[in-house]
Order: structure tokens, then sequence, then C-alpha cells
């Protein structure tokens, strides 16, 4: 049953400062954090209070509307600080952690003998449901539905994000036992998106599919429209690899083990320091990098795309296996409108000779112009592998029309899927974020 | 730089946030931003950005229509001095006299153009508080390009300021706006002063001198007046077969295709030269700012339309030739007033028959209609105004193939309105948006269905 994709839209950005492909531990981090805002959606409800002490896997707040749900300490400490903003909202949950993580222990289990019921209660009791997103809408899954599917996508094409068939390769043991776990939770498949030359071909109790183009192919999104796309009260759900891997050690071990592993990338990170990093979900940046000047250096948790702007200290995205570091644009450049000229930045705009330069360029956070009125058509499809008329959708939803964003196909989507589309537009214009306020009116009146 | 820069910042001090001028923020900052990409960094989103901005694309349509503006120029220029000096060839006027003679005439539109159209566009933006746009750097080009060079300057500026005022700012700005400005400037001359837009004195500088009109070869054509009155180097003995049969030669006696294709003919300031032409499409085409498809479907359109017409233009001349031979009309009454003797003598299809035969345009040969009158020019630089044109790819091909159609369609069959294609364009301007709402209707009719399906996969799992 497997089916090769291949994709022909899209756009591959080589950019310089791609991480060594090697594992080094990071420094343990003395204190982390869990980000509610990373859950989209979430409302979260705290299990402790500020000094209390926590075990790693140990829930620390749940899911107002989802209870089952929790997200748990991803390492043993004391709770130093809840974080707040404007209107007491939770913004971080700080963790003093140990020198050594004493676990809760949740007893090993074979995912496949046990039945569907118990896979599920042991991975909303073991801290791993928020790893699984749900589409439509792009957040956390509802810990009642049972998907048409889960897509696992292990191939990779963002500029400079970690490549998860090499993080992924290590573990294959947890892999394997994470998908055996998730395929008990969908009534359809598990299907898995590998690169050509994937070590991942093999695994079992999942359909794979060989996936071939540029960015971004490797999108779950694009990867679910290609394969079995959704439709109106249709859920599928999707899982990053690596927390495949870490629902798979759940299962192995009895044990919440949130190891991340990431990938140190940029123009702006030393020679010597670009690599993977082992380290854990919600580490401080300053583990991996020291004191940036960031007036100069942008640090983004996660890909150039699609990432969040981190300042020092800050901590890594309870997603994310990327930390990028790419120079501050904040310059007047002379005349910079003129045709064929900045050709160092990649573009798909025949304005530009990018195409004739080989190599890696390095680009900076320079919007290179102003936002504008939505004026040139047609370059937005060319970035978007998926029939779906983007302009037409992004307009829709900046209307706010329910019915149109319906059937242009919304629930198709995720923000991640325009990140290109953010990047080549001529109108400056921040598509993710339309999208994502398109999907939040959605949520608040389709549900 | 450095210095430029502080200065400007200087400058820019009583125009910041909370200082005397704030109002007038988005003029400074024109100024600014025309001199230097700002210093704005990605804050959402995506962190990195291409380099295309709108300032780019738009810089980059006045690119392409340089050649054909210089040739403009230098055709303004030509036109009138190969008149006034009485010369056998536009050719002979010395290259820089017919230039700089051109310029002259010429530069007047274009400065009236840009201070008329920028001045409401600053205006509006002050007012409105947002940043000014860069369309008007098309727009401001493109009217006096396709204007008369005799046309007064306050007409030029009457036609601007509507075209900006109504046909642009009325919608939102730019980006909002459901026709062509450019052309929005020329509809309204053509139909407030009818007299200069689509009389035959205006097309060449003061073309009134007994060598030459100053008609197109279109007004030439429509009016049935082939017989020398264009060239001054034709005779009256321009006879019916000759004109109908022509296939490489023009009907007009003097100009041929090759003087067609480079532009060396009566016309707007820059829609002369099909080459030029091409030059700029090339570069539209190159640089992904045009779409090749609208100008590919125009193409296709205009090639279609002027099959259908030369066909028929056939059939009328057999038929002509067939009431001469029988002796019910003349050959003299055929080329002095062919619509008089039809409607006298003849009707219904009869009548049909012998206008087809008799009308100029009918048969005039489908390539030459693609190298004379503007079609050529509102296919590549109208037709492909991304705001005003159909948005989805499918949309492009059907909305260029009917400007074409349309184009042709209303240059032959009415010979009031023989520049069809300023009309074809804006006709389906707007239908612009209904072809776009059929092409997506049929996206979302692909996923409605397919939602059907799932239903009933859901219904015997």
């Amino acid at each position: 049953m497997s089916k090769d994709i291949r994709v022909r839209k899209g756009l591959d950005l080589k950019l310089k400062g791609v991480a060594d492909k090697s594992i080094v531990d990071a420094p343990r981090s003395s204190v982390y954090a869990i980000k509610p805002l990373d859950f989209h959606a979430v409302v979260p409800k705290l299990v402790h209070k500020e000094g209390a002490k926590v075990k790693a896997g140990e829930a620390i707040f749940y899911s107002k509307y989802d209870e089952p749900v929790k997200f748990v300490a991803p390492v043993s400490g004391t709770i130093s600080e809840v974080v707040r903003g404007a209107k007491r909202r939770i913004l971080e949950v700080r963790i003093t952690a140990d020198a050594v993580d004493e676990h809760v222990d949740f007893g090993k289990m074979d995912p496949n003998t046990a039945d569907a019921a118990a896979v599920k209660t042991r991975i909303l009791e073991g801290g791993c449901w928020p790893f699984i997103i749900q589409r439509p809408y792009d957040i956390v899954a509802s810990s009642e539905d049972t998907p048409k599917s889960i897509f696992i996508s292990v191939y990779t094409t963002a500029p400079l994000a970690g490549d998860v068939d090499f993080i992924v390769s290590g573990k294959k043991e947890a892999f394997q036992a994470g998908v055996d776990a998730l395929s008990k939770l969908t009534s359809g498949d598990v299907h898995i998106g590998v690169g050509k030359d994937s070590k991942l071909g093999s695994i079992a109790n999942a359909v794979i599919h060989k996936v071939k183009g540029p960015h971004p192919a490797g999108n779950a999104g694009v990867q679910i429209h290609k394969i079995d796309p959704i439709n109106f009260g249709e859920k599928v759900w999707v899982v990053a690899a690596e927390d495949v891997a870490t629902i798979g050690n759940l299962f192995l071990t009895g044990q919440f083990h949130g190891e991340r592993t990431v990938a140190l990338a940029g123009s702006e990170v030393a020679d010597a320091d670009r690599k993977y990093y082992r380290t854990i979900i919600g580490a401080n940046v300053s583990t991996l990098v020291s004191n940036v000047n960031t007036n100069e250096t942008r640090i983004i948790s996660g890909d150039v795309l699609t990432g969040d702007k981190l300042d020092n200290n800050q901590f890594l995205n309870f997603y994310h296996n990327t930390l990028t570091l790419i120079p501050e644009g904040n310059e007047y450049a002379l005349l910079g409108w003129l045709p064929f000229t900045r050709n160092n930045i990649p573009s798909i705009s025949g304005t530009s000779l990018s195409w004739m330069k080989g190599g890696r360029s390095k680009v900076d956070t320079n919007l290179n112009g102003e936002e504008r009125a939505l004026v040139v058509t047609g370059e937005m499809e060319e970035v978007l592998p998926m029939d779906i008329y983007p302009m037409q959708l992004i307009k829709a939803c900046m209307a706010g029309d329910i019915e149109k964003m319906e059937n242009l196909g919304i629930y198709e989507v995720a923000p991640e899927d325009f990140a290109l589309v953010d990047y080549i537009n001529t109108s400056k214009l921040e598509a993710q974020e339309v999208i994502r306020l398109g999907l939040d009116l959605m949520i608040t009146e389709v549900g | 730089m450095k210095w430029l820069r502080n200065k400007l910042d200087q400058a820019r001090k009583p125009f910041e946030p909370g200082e005397k001028y704030e109002k007038f923020a988005p003029a400074i900052n024109a100024f600014d931003t025309f001199l230097f990409t700002p210093n704005h960094t990605t804050q959402k989103g995506a962190h990195i950005r291409d380099v295309s901005d709108l300032k780019r694309t738009m810089i980059t349509v006045v690119l392409a229509l340089i050649p054909a503006l210089i040739f403009g120029m230098w055709n303004s220029g030509a036109q009138y001095l190969y008149q006034e000096r009485g010369l056998s060839s536009v050719l002979d006027v010395p290259f820089m006299d017919a230039f700089v003679e051109g310029a002259i005439l010429v530069l007047p539109l274009i400065i009236v153009s840009y201070v008329v159209g920028l001045t409401i566009e600053f205006i509006f933006a002050i007012y409105r508080g947002h940043e000014v746009n860069e369309g008007y750097l098309v727009t401001g080009l493109l009217i006096p390009m396709i204007f008369p060079v005799d046309i007064p300057l306050w007409m030029l500026a009457l036609s601007v300021a509507f075209a900006v005022l109504i046909g642009k700012e009325a919608f939102g700005g730019t980006g909002m706006n459901i026709l062509n400005p450019a052309l929005t400037a020329r509809a309204f001359a053509f139909f407030a002063y009818p007299l200069y837009m689509s009389g035959n004195a205006i097309w060449v500088h003061e073309g009134s001198t007994d060598a030459v009109s100053g008609e197109t070869i279109l007004g030439a054509l429509a009016s049935g007046s082939y017989d020398g009155q264009i060239s001054g180097a034709a005779s009256n003995a321009v006879a019916f077969s000759n004109t109908t049969a022509a296939s490489e030669t023009s009907v007009l006696a003097g100009i041929d295709f090759y003087d067609m294709f480079m532009g060396f003919i009566p016309g707007s300031v820059a829609e002369t030269s099909a080459l030029m032409i091409i030059i700029g499409a090339i570069i539209l085409i190159a640089t992904k700012v045009g779409s090749w498809r609208i100008i590919l479907g125009g193409l296709i359109g205009g090639v279609v339309m002027g099959l259908i017409f030369n066909f028929f233009g056939g059939l009328g001349e057999d038929f002509v030739t067939q009431l001469v031979d029988s002796g019910r009309i003349t050959m003299d009454q055929v080329l002095n007033d062919a619509g008089a003797v039809a409607a006298l003598e003849l009707g219904g299809w009869d009548a049909t028959l012998l206008e087809m035969g008799t009308n100029q345009l009918f048969n005039f040969p489908f390539y030459q209609h693609l190298v004379v009158g503007s079609i050529l020019f509102g296919i590549v630089f109208m037709a492909t105004d991304p705001v005003s044109a159909a948005q989805t790819t499918k949309g492009k091909w059907i909305y260029g193939i009917l400007i074409g159609f349309f184009g042709l369609l209303i240059r032959i069959f009415n010979p009031a309105y023989p520049e069809g294609i300023m009309l074809a364009i804006l006709l389906l301007n707007v239908f612009a948006p209904t072809i776009d709402h059929y092409v997506i209707q049929g996206n979302v009719n692909k996923r409605k269905k397919r939602l059907k399906k799932a239903k009933v996969q859901l219904q015997t799992a």
C-alpha cells in the first residue's frame, strides 16, 4: 500500500550554517520551563504551586477543557516560579532541576499486546499526549477522539532544521514501539513519510511513503494532503518523529524521558558548535549558546521559517528540535529595490539573479521592503504544493468568512504550510499569522 | 552613504510620532524608502524574507516599458518631422532630430501625469495615514504612453485625476481597484473628449498638413479611407481587389508589414512598435512580473478571432465580386459608399455579406491585426496588471483568450471603436472576479465531492 509522493512546487532555501551530523550531550540546564503558550488553544490548570517538588513525568498542569491531557515535568526538581503575563495568563512554569533526575515509574507495557484503551491511558498519564497534534486546527489532540489516520514525517526539508531521520535512526527501537502504540489509537493507518535514503523504511505497523521534493514536502500537512486529505468532520493526528520515540520509550521503560535532540544551526553559530545536542525539553538556551548580542543576532527556537524569536536565557519551545542563530537585518540598503541587486538572498522572483549563485547564503531578518496590499498574483501557488488557492484562502481568513474558508480547504492546512508564502510574498504579508487566526476562528465558531 | 542616511534621519525628525508634522509622515517616508530600503526586521512568521517587494516589481514594469517609450519618443518626433519636411519616408528623418522633437512632445505628458497622479496619491496617503503605494510608478508612465501625442495637457490631467480618484482611490487604493487605472484614464478621455481621441488629426503632432492627416491605420480602415490619405505616397488606384487580397502588404499603400511591426506608423505615443513591446514582454515574462499565460492567451484569442473574421471577409468578398460581375452594383459604388448601397439595394443576409466584403477590417489579415493599434500593448502591459486581471492560473488563460477575442470583435464589428482592445480589457476587468469565482468553485466542488465519497466510506466501514 506504499505510495510515493513527488512534490514539484516549493522552494529549498539553501542557507549557511547547517549543523554537522554529530550528536553530543548538552550541559544540563539548571532551570527548565514548560510554556503553556506552546500548546495552542490549551487553557492550563496548575497542579502544583510554586515550591513544590516534582519528579520527571509528574503532571505540572493539565488542560482545563480536556482534563486527562497532562503536561508533565521534563526533569525532577522544584517548581521555582510560575511566570504570569497580562490577566494572570501563565507564560512559563519554571522548574529548578535536581542534579540527577528521579522519574515517575508507570511500569513497562508492550503496546502490541496491550489493548487500545490501555495504550491511550498510558500515553495520557505518561505525559506524552501533548506530542499528538490534531489536524484540522493544528492543536493538541482531544483525548476523546479517534483519528482516521496518524501521520509521522521523517523527511526534513525546512531550511537549517534538524534532520529528524538522522535523529531518530539512533532510536529505532523506541520509534518502532511508538509507532506500535500509535497504531492502536487510530481506526486507519499510521503513515510515515520518509526520504529516499531513510533508514526508517522498514518500520512495521505503518504505511511507508517515500517523499521527494523541495520544502514544504517534509511538512506533515503536505503529506496528508497527498495521501489522505482531511474533509469536514474528520480528524487526523500528527506526531513529530522524535516524539514518537519518546512515546515508545514510555512503553519500553515505563518512564517519561523528554529527550530532545537539538540541531544548533545558522550562520551566526561558530563552526565548531554547529552540531546536534542531546538535551531535555524546555532547556534554557544558555546551555547551547553563550550570551548573544540580540541587537545583532536573532535567536530562533525552531527553524527560520516557523520558529519563535527568543532572548538570552529563554527556554526552548516544547516541540522544537532546532535552535537557529542568524544575523539581525536592522540596516538600511541604498536603492535596495533595484532589480537584479542583492542576489545573495534566495528568491523565486525573476527580478533576482539568486538562481545563478551557487552555494549557501547568509540571510538576515530584514523584511526587504514594506508591507503592502496584495498585488502580485500567482506567486503563492508556486510554493504551496496543495490543491488549494492560497491567496483566496488568506483573503477568506482575513474577512472571517467561515463558509468560504471551509470550502477553500482551511481544514487541510496548518500555519507552517504557509511559511514559504510568508517568505516569498511580495506584499510582505504575515500569511502564517492570518492562517492561525483563521483556524482560531474556526475553533470558536465550528469547534 | 552614511552622510545621506544621517541627513535623511535629520530631515525625518519633525515627522516622527508625536512631532509637529507627524501627519505628513507618509510623504517623507515615500522619499526615504525610495532611497533606502528600510531597516524593518521581521517580528513574526518567517524570520527571513525574499528580496522582492512591490517597489522592485513596479520598477521592473517601468523597465519593461522603457524600450517602447524611447521608441515612442522617436516615432512621435519622426512622424511630425516627416510630414513637416515633406520627406518620402519616416526613416529619412535624422535620428536625433526626431528623438529630441519627440522628447519635447512626450516629456510634458509624462511630467503632467506623474505630478497630478502622485499629488493625489500623496494626499490620499496622508489623509488615510498609510504609506504611498508604488502602483502609480507604472500607471503614471502608462497613461501618457497610450494617449495621442497632441492631447491637451489639461485633458490628460483630468483623465489622470479621474483614473486615480474614481478608478483607484474610490475602491481603497492600489490592490483594491477593479479596473486598470491607466485604461480608466484613457476610457475617460475617449468618452469625455471623443473628438480628441478618435478624430483623425490627433495621432501625429499637428497632423493636419497636406502630406499626412495623422490618422491611424485602424482609423483609416474603419472609416474606409484607404485611398492614400494616410501615407501621402499612396495613389487613388488602390483597387478593391488589391485591398481585399492584401496578404503580404498592408492595405495602406506605403505602409507594409515591416513598418507596422517596427512601428513607423501613426498611433498613441508608445503603442506602435510591436518589436519594442515584444522586448518589454520578454522582460516581464523573464522576471515573472507579467503573466505569460495572459499574454499568450491574448494572442491566441486575437489570432482565432482574426481568422474567423478573415474567413467571413472572404465570403463577403466573393459575394461582392459576384454582385459586380452580375452588374447589380458597380465597383465605384462598392468603393465609395458600401453601406448606403447595401441599405438601398440589398437586405438581410445579402447586406451582411456585402458589409463583410467591403469592411476593410474584416479583410485585414489576422496577423497584421496583431501589430497595429494597441492590441499588443494592451495585452502585454494592460491585461497583465495583476490587480485587475484574473488571479487564478486557469482564470488567467480564460481572461487572456477572451481579451484577444473581444478586442478584435469590438475592433472589427464596431468601426466607432477601432481600439477595441481598450474596451475589451476593461470589460474583462469587470468579469475577472466572475471568471475566478467559477475557477475556484471548481476547486470547491472537488472538495465537496470528496466529502460525499468520504461519508459513504464511513458509513460502509
